[in-house]
């Protein structure tokens, strides 16, 4: 007897029934929509600049640096509390967009900088930087299809209680330790296997003993402290490096979940799979603007520091942005769970008369 | 046998700048370099196929728009992930006040 598969099941690996489904259907590697700009304001919005990512990374590192000093300074009094809790942020949060912006090349127009801080962010958001490259090259061609794209987050029928352990952190860092010992152990899973081409396989190892030599050296600092005798001052090194990924974390997370969460799967138009959400300034330079988030997929060669121009020029043409984050999750929470009863279902934002219709036919070449 | 074909007046195509060119069947993006210099590829990403008229042209370089990988424009060498297959490179030239590319 062969085994009819539930349509409302969804197969999210990237080797199976799905992944076929999206290659038959015409929906991986399909031509997206896309707003028309006239090639003269796009070159302009695509214009590279070093000036505001080395100012934003100047300040980065300052308050990296001022607030790891104020959290050993302070030790040992409630002083330290707010100082580690913007260390946190610093390096949990802030590690995630300066890691999605340099992986894009977009960041600074010196592309060795782009680089160093690629290296660096990637190691601190713990993500493999070999592997990540082309996963997240395959986020872009394929966003939220089914069976192609690595990076869904929300998965249907969602799992509740994990999206919600989601925001301690602990869940998330878990499941990228496996995977960085697995690659360091010189095993590549079949969905790496899929979109890393074979060539770059072995970087992809190295990086991760790497990062596993950094981590074990951090544990050794930890473990010879606490063996010094210097009790709860032991846990320094582990505050300093890894730790802020848990405690640290919840602003990429807060800002991350609303990118795509409650909206289309297996759509070719990120108008109704993606979210523009307008932030407070902070929230905007953690994220470095990535709040701008359909912009950003439509033009992913616009830099984080022209999107909210490219906003202003794009706008007549998109779903309302949601006005606030809380607004947003106001959207992203009843339709996730709405979601855990009925998978099919995504939330779908009207369109302004100025706008084209959505795309939602792949047109087959 | 290859052939100079006209692609357009010099005017045109701005320096730094990049235009799609579709000539027997096939699709070819034609360049001026920041000084001015045209250059020809093929015009289609070795990546996945996108149009590489809609990137930008920095320098001597050329990044696609769909992931910002990055190629030569003179040399055709693949620069940045993730690109890793090079592309294809036509000999161009400036000939009374057009950009002729040789296929
Ligand atoms: S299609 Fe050109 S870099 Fe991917």
């Amino acid at each position: 007897m062969v085994a009819i598969p539930d349509p409302q099941l969804r197969d999210y690996s990237l080797t199976g029934r799905d992944t076929i489904r999206a290659k038959e259907t015409g929906l991986a590697n399909a031509e997206w929509y896309h707003t028309e700009v006239p090639r003269k304001v796009m070159k302009e919005l695509m214009k590279r600049r070093d000036g505001p990512a080395i100012r934003d990374t100047l300040i980065w590192f300052a308050l990296l640096g001022g607030s790891a000093w104020g959290g050993i300074a302070f030790w040992g009094t409630w002083w330290a509390v707010p100082f580690w809790f913007v260390y946190g942020v610093m390096y949990g949060s802030v590690c995630d967009s300066r890691w999605h912006e340099c992986g894009h090349g977009t960041a600074f127009r010196t592309q060795w900088m782009n680089d160093v801080i690629y290296h660096i962010a990637s190691f601190m958001v713990v993500r493999n930087p070999v592997s990540w490259r082309w996963s997240h090259a395959r986020h872009h061609t394929d966003t939220i299809i089914v069976g192609r794209d690595p990076e869904i987050a929300c998965m249907r029928p969602p799992r509740l209680f994990r999206l919600l352990m989601s925001y301690a952190g602990v869940l998330d860092m878990i499941d990228s330790i496996r995977t960085l010992l697995r690659n360091a152990a010189g095993r590549l899973s079949a969905g790496e296997k899929d979109y890393i081409p074979e060539s770059e396989w072995g970087k992809a190892i190295l990086a991760a003993r790497v990062h596993v030599a950094i981590y074990a050296m951090t544990a050794a600092a930890a473990a010879g402290m606490f063996a010094g005798g210097m009790g709860w001052a032991s846990t320094i090194p582990l505050l300093l490096i890894g730790g802020p990924r848990i405690y640290g974390c919840w602003h990429m997370l807060m800002t991350g979940l609303i990118q795509h969460c409650g909206l289309a799967e297996n759509v070719i138009d990120h108008r109704l799979n993606s979210r523009t959400v307008y932030m407070n300034p902070i929230s905007r330079w953690i994220y470095w603007n990535m709040n701008y988030h359909v912009e950003h997929h439509m033009f992913p060669m616009v830099p984080y520091h022209a999107l909210p121009k490219l906003h202003e020029v794009v706008k007549h043409d998109m779903p309302p942005a949601n006005p606030s984050i809380w607004d947003a999750y106001r959207e992203a929470i009843p339709a996730v769970l709405r979601q855990a009863r009925d998978p099919g279902y995504s939330f779908r934002k009207p369109l302004p008369p100025t706008a084209q219709p959505y795309k939602e036919v792949p047109t087959r070449g | 046998m290859a052939e100079w074909v006209d692609v357009c007046a010099l005017d045109e195509l701005d320096p730094e700048d990049v235009m799609r060119f579709d000539h027997g069947g096939r699709v070819y993006a034609v360049y001026r370099s920041e000084n001015g210099t045209p250059y020809a590829t093929d015009g289609l990403c070795t990546h996945e196929h996108v149009c590489l008229a809609d990137g930008l042209v920095l320098g001597e370089e050329i990044e696609c728009p769909k992931h910002n990988g990055r190629f030569n424009i003179r040399t055709g060498a693949a620069l940045r992930a993730p690109v890793s297959v090079p592309l294809a490179t036509y000999p161009a030239r400036i000939s009374a006040g057009r950009i002729e590319i040789l296929i």
